[in-house]
């Protein structure tokens, strides 16, 4: 367990909220739609999409079966090109080294690359209680730090934000920490992000001390991968003379060739370019380029553990490319925040549990927070079999919580709950649904079972068709048979 | 090492053994590899300079001969007066250039206030994947320390035809891993705001690309 209070409202409420605003449902629309027709497009391009997916998910299968001689041997490269590494178990240890590292440089001010990790543990809070001020770079980033707002999307965290809100939150909110947004600022994006350049290329020449994440860490050599788009990254990586990346255990690859593998993968999965922008590598230090200081953070904070649970540590095989998150029919309507977590979307229902555990509501809920449709697992590069391990997890909140689910089966449609928990079949929970809205006679289902009816309170279920497709099927192929 | 981290050490690697305890360890050799290590089209250079153009890179293609010219043009096109050359451009690239614009070399380093100020620099590239439209850079001769191709505004990269390859597996079976490196495909860029593509945010605005058939 991780000790991280994630303060934040269970599904099922941030749901109801997020559903209500047709902003949010416009853009997260928009957005999904977009990216998800544009991954497509690349992704035809290649005729061995399947194969190398094949070998992406073996490639990290294999890597956590014997994750932890990879990880010493990643440790040794970094060591001996230069670098150092530390060991954390959970935030509050990473939290710790990442503000003595800091502390040691005398510096006060660090710059941050996007990383989910680090939003995990609460870095930049704990950085901020030692008196350290930690700058995000990416441009979603920025606008969601200065209007202390939380990431909606993995890719784009956010979306949630229209260019004329984005407008307000620079004029307001820049000059507090350092070059202010100039006064004639318009909402036209290109202002927009020129207004961020300035504001940002400030701290990238000032700041000595920077902070990542890595998408990849290759045991062979030592080096880290760091894959974006805007170039703060680059600047992060190459400006400051002390580099420190926090990087989980679960982000090993075996060596420098399983690259051309997740180089294909991930650009082509996430943001649906054949490449993206930038990419950088970097293995420990080189003298005269970039950071002559390089320590890197090997997170755990709940990840032995997922690794522990046969079906659930496929989730750590994640290369957070944001695909499931863009085809998830529940995050298209509910977004980012109402998962309350770092890890929005399906891989955040499977992910979060398994990190924070299944002790508080928060988390619990979050396995009942998809309709098994399998569009997550079609998309996913690295064929982690979400559906699967949310009814697992649905199974281990019913025996680990056997109280909470006690209460939760007490509604009236307790039936209904039991299978959208037990079943993990489509055509079965199909059926049971249909069977709901033709109890409740209404325009929508109304009610789910709890938990998923603190979902639906939210939102008009649309009555499922009295039979589903595939009794559909059977019975008009069969009345055509009957009628020949 | 001080006690705290090696016990930290101790611990995350107790924790995954004891997970991993009773499992099956696969090996390597068992990853399935039935991806294309090879993507053969008839000409990289074409496909590369069709690709690298998707992400709104200028493109010039130029003889040995013509090359400098198409530098120059390039420059020309970016407005640009001050340009960085980094250590081991060759001559021939250098020479021209020196005629006609302010050019600093950084050697020693140039100062990052100096950097700043600069409006372009013209590199090299260890290698580049025609099915991207990927130019990669490991620093070395001719292609400078990764600041020189960040601050400056516009990047314009001579690309030899001969180090086009294929596809992403063959690029890096070229590259050295013990290098830094930089992948760039394209100007910076951000869809951030209601996902409307903007040039420019953090590094180049500009990114030219002059395709040189050395053959
Ligand atoms: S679970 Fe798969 S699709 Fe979802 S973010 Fe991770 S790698 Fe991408």
């Amino acid at each position: 367990m991780s000790g991280v209070d994630l303060g934040m409202p269970s599904f099922p409420d941030a749901a109801r909220q997020a559903v209500r605003d047709a902003q949010l449902r416009h853009n997260l629309g928009n957005a999904t739609n977009t990216i998800r027709n544009k991954r497509a497009a690349v992704v035809g391009e290649l005729d061995d999409w399947e194969q190398l997916r094949a070998s992406g998910a073996a490639i990290k299968a294999h890597t956590l079966s014997n994750l932890d001689s990879y990880l010493e041997q990643f440790e040794s490269a970094v060591t001996a090109a230069g670098g150092t590494v530390h060991w954390a178990r959970d935030a509050a240890e990473a939290n710790r080294i990442v503000t003595e590292l800091v502390r040691e440089t005398g510096e006060t001010e660090a710059v941050k690359v996007k990383s989910m990790a680090t939003q995990e543990i609460g870095l930049n809070e704990a950085l901020a209680s030692a008196g350290i001020s930690a700058w995000e770079t990416d441009l979603a980033e920025l606008i969601v730090q200065l209007d202390e707002d939380r990431p909606s999307h993995i890719l784009v965290p956010a979306i949630h934000r229209n260019r004329s809100e984005i407008r307000e939150i620079f004029r307001r909110e820049m000059a507090g920490s350092g070059t202010p947004a100039p006064a004639d600022l318009t909402d036209d994006p290109v202002q927009l992000a020129e207004a961020a350049r300035h504001h940002l290329r400030d701290k990238f020449l000032r700041a000595r001390v920077a902070i990542s994440g890595a998408n990849f860490a290759v045991a062979e050599t030592g080096g880290l991968v760091v894959v974006e788009s805007e170039g703060n990254g680059r600047m992060c990586l190459t400006m400051p003379e002390h580099l420190i990346s926090v990087v989980g255990i679960e982000k090993v690859v075996p060596s420098w060739r399983d690259l051309e593998v997740f180089l294909q993968l991930l650009p082509r999965s996430s943001t649906g370019e054949r490449m993206n922008p930038y990419t950088s590598v970097l293995s420990g230090v080189t003298a005269g380029d970039g950071p002559s200081d390089f320590h890197v953070v090997l997170l755990d904070n709940g990840r032995s553990e997922a690794l522990a649970d046969e079906i659930g540590s496929q989730a750590l095989r994640c290369i957070r490319c944001s695909a499931c998150l863009n085809v998830c029919p529940v995050y298209e309507r509910t977004g980012g925040h109402a998962y309350g977590s770092v890890y929005p979307g399906p891989i955040g229902a499977v992910l979060t549990p398994q990190l924070y555990g299944v002790e508080s509501e928060d988390t619990a809920s979050l396995p009942y927070a998809s309709t098994l449709c399998g569009a997550c697992y079609d998309v996913c590069p690295v064929a982690i079999e979400i559906p699967e391990l949310l009814v697992h997890l649905r199974n281990r909140t019913v025996r680990e919580r056997k109280g909470w689910f006690d209460r939760l089966t007490r509604t009236a449609m307790r039936a209904m709950g039991w299978v959208f928990g037990d079943s993990g079949r489509l055509a079965r929970a199909q059926r049971v649904a249909s069977l709901g809205g033709r109890l409740f006679g209404r325009r929508g289902i109304g009610r789910l079972p709890w938990p998923l009816s603190r979902w639906t309170d939210a939102r008009d279920a649309p009555t499922p068709p009295a039979e589903s497709f595939r009794q559909w099927w059977e019975r008009t192929r069969t009345n055509d048979e009957d009628g020949r | 090492m001080n006690r705290a981290s090696r016990d930290g050490r101790r611990a995350v690697l107790d924790s995954v053994r004891a997970a991993l305890a009773g499992g099956e360890r696969t090996s390597a050799e068992s990853i399935p590899r039935e991806y294309r290590r090879q993507r053969p089209v008839e000409s990289p250079a074409e496909l590369f300079r069709e690709r690298v153009a998707d992400y709104r890179a200028e493109v010039r293609a130029a003889d040995s001969a013509g090359a400098p010219e198409a530098v120059l043009r390039a420059l020309e096109h970016a407005a640009a007066g001050r340009v960085v050359l980094p250590e081991g451009l060759p001559a021939t690239w250098a020479e021209p250039l020196a005629e006609r614009y302010e050019t600093f070399d950084d050697r020693p380093p140039l100062p990052t206030a100096t950097l700043e100020g600069v409006d372009a620099v013209v590199t090299t590239c260890t290698v580049a994947i025609a099915s991207t439209g990927t130019i990669v850079l490991d620093h070395g001769p001719g292609q400078g320390r990764r600041a020189l191709t960040l601050l400056p505004d516009t990047h314009v990269c001579l690309v030899p035809a001969s180090r086009i390859v294929d596809d992403v597996p063959a690029a890096l079976a070229a590259l050295d891993p013990g290098r830094p490196m930089t992948f760039v495909s394209g100007p910076s860029a951000t869809s951030d705001i209601e996902l409307e593509r903007v040039e420019g945010v953090h590094g180049p605005r500009d990114l030219h690309v002059v395709v040189v058939d050395d053959a």
